[in-house]
């Protein structure tokens, strides 16, 4: 699947759209990946509409605060390492589609695009994101690596299962803190 | 608390361990009163299940009392009696929803592992392996439950724990195998491997109304309980194809249940192929129920297979238009029809019970498990 964050283009961008954004069309690298959810479209673009959500199931993130209708301050952690970008909201309809993209000047300039679906037969939601960050410079490499490792496709894979478990079931599944006769 | 550790193949400790705590709001806390040796450990035991750590908490099948529940938890309370299904589900997927309860969609927190191996993964296991996503296991004191909300299920008759205690896998797992054949009137079934869930198959067949169960073992007390089973018995030693033609007139057997699974015996092939590593699985028994099979018939699986297998006669599937049926039990599917059945005294699966001793001794009962030794079918531990 090939998905480009700024599509679709033929829908209106909201008046506040920042024309000075990062990430130019074609220069970044890009994640798409998907899973069904067994929720309804409205259900999951609620939750996910409200960014302050977002760090229940993004691992890495320790916050976002709406600043606005349509622009949000993000905190992230990998490790000892924090950064922080603001981030603006650039399309966005009701139940199908959130698009947001970094202000200029961030450390790490990137995009992301979430879809919700219908699925056939009444299966849920096929919830698509797509998600592109520019390859990074300066301090920028360091967190990078560290929070992709190599395959960015797999940390983005994961937050999204993280998503679906959320929404199907309220809680994150998890092993983290159960007894072993390791010494942990 | 005291728990079976796993450290390496044919070497499980008994270690002492911090006691589980509630990690989610649907967990809740066993105090184990029964636990038992399936099979399948012995395919961990013998180190032919990857991701195994040292120090992993063994058992899948286990029951016992809620101690502790989690805040989301509101069908169960401290004292209630509970058998726990092997495998966890979430209640809330499309595949807990349609029953499905082992390909569950949510409940491996290390669902990429097991997806870069086999496309998807299923459900998490207790006790079996980071693949199926590492959950400590029952072979303990105490375990923790993810999503008691769905999951146990409470025994309020006065049932003893040995009559409810395989509702947690081996009756539900051989009552499926026999359902997995669609039994019709008339219908001989036959069952390769008489060991527990070979000895839950062959009474649930008869349950659901096979005219004749047919089984292959070459364990003298296993062949033994298999016929007070009411199945007619055949020597896995002896030509089995050209057995089980004359047993059935020439037609074969309607349906085949392969209880053995990735470690079965009978050709040096595999035993050569699997110690060098260049084939994951043994399976002389599924090559051998593919040709036996009746034209049209159904080729049943709850024997456990985990990668890779080869020279297996597809052919033959093919050619005789087969029906394959396979999986891990949807336990919770299974439970509470099951239960009614043993209330109602149509069937008691204690019977299949050789040997009960104290968790404490777990490593010696794995040791007497895989090598048959002492007559031993089925061990149940107290801890």
């Amino acid at each position: 699947m090939e998905t480009r964050f700024t599509e679709p283009n033929t829908l209106d961008r909201p008046k506040q759209f920042d024309s000075k954004v990062t990430v130019p069309d074609n220069k970044g690298i890009k994640v798409v990946k998907s899973c069904t959810i067994n929720r309804t479209c409205e259900e999951l673009f609620q939750f996910w509409r409200r960014f302050a959500n977002l760090p229940q199931f993004m691992k890495h993130l320790v916050s976002v605060t709406e600043t606005s209708d349509t622009e949000s301050h993000w905190v992230a952690q990998v490790g000892k390492k924090t950064t922080e970008w603001d981030a603006v909201i650039f399309n966005e309809h009701p139940n199908e589609l959130i698009a947001w993209r970094t202000r200029e000047g961030s450390d790490i300039a990137h995009a992301g695009t979430v879809r919700f679906k219908p699925a056939p037969g009444n299966r849920g939601t096929e919830v698509t994101i797509s998600f592109e960050y520019e390859p990074p410079t300066g301090k920028a490499i360091a967190f990078l690596s560290k929070l992709f490792g190599k395959e960015p496709g797999q940390l983005v894979e994961k937050d999204l299962m993280r998503f679906k478990s959320v929404m199907e079931t309220g809680e994150i599944p998890t092993t983290e803190g159960q007894p072993s006769c390791r010494e942990e | 608390m005291r728990a079976l550790c796993y450290h390496g193949v044919k070497d499980v400790r008994i270690g002492n361990v911090p006691d589980p705590k509630i990690l989610n709001p649907h967990d809740a806390i066993v105090r184990v009163t029964a636990t038992a040796i399936c099979g399948s450990d012995l395919h961990l035991y013998d180190g032919y299940i990857p991701t195994m750590e040292e120090g992993d908490i063994l058992g899948h099948e286990f029951m016992g009392e809620i101690v502790e529940v989690g805040k989301e938890v509101k069908n169960l309370s401290i004292g209630d009696r509970v058998v726990v299904p092997f495998d966890i589900g979430c209640g809330r997927c499309f595949f807990c929803e349609k029953q499905q309860w082992s390909l569950c969609d949510n409940t491996n927190p290390d669902a990429a592992k097991n997806a870069a191996l086999n496309g998807f993964s299923g459900a998490g296991l207790f006790g079996y392996s980071h693949l199926y996503g590492g959950y400590a296991g029952g072979q303990a004191e105490y375990v923790r439950i993810p999503f008691a909300n769905v999951n146990p299920i409470k025994i309020e008759s006065n049932l003893r724990d040995d009559q409810v205690l395989f509702l947690s896998d081996i009756f539900p797992t051989g009552y499926m195998a026999a359902e997995n054949c669609n039994i019709q009137g008339g219908d001989i079934v036959a069952v390769w491997g008489c060991g527990p869930v070979g000895q839950m198959a062959i009474r649930s067949a008869y349950l659901l109304g096979a005219e004749k169960v047919i089984a292959i073992d070459k364990v003298p007390e296993r062949m033994r309980m298999a016929e007070e089973g009411g199945a007619m018995v055949i020597s896995s030693e002896d030509d089995v194809l050209e057995l089980l033609k004359e047993l059935t007139g020439g037609r074969g057997p309607d349906s085949c249940i392969d209880a053995v699974g990735m470690e079965a015996h009978g050709s040096a092939y595999d035993v050569v192929k699997q110690k060098l590593k260049l084939e994951t699985d043994r399976p002389y028994v599924l090559r051998q129920a593919m040709r036996a099979c009746r034209k049209g018939g159904t080729l049943s699986i709850p024997g456990v297979y985990a990668g890779i297998i080869d020279k297996v006669p597809f052919g033959a599937a093919f050619a005789k238009g087969l029906t394959l049926k396979m999986g891990q039990t949807h336990t919770q599917k299974y439970m509470r029809p099951l239960l009614e059945r043993i209330e109602k005294k149509e069937i008691d699966p204690s019977f299949v019970i050789t040997h009960r001793m104290n968790l404490s001794d777990a490593p010696k009962a794995y040791e007497i498990f895989c090598e048959k030794k002492d007559n031993c079918i089925k061990v149940v531990l107290t801890p």
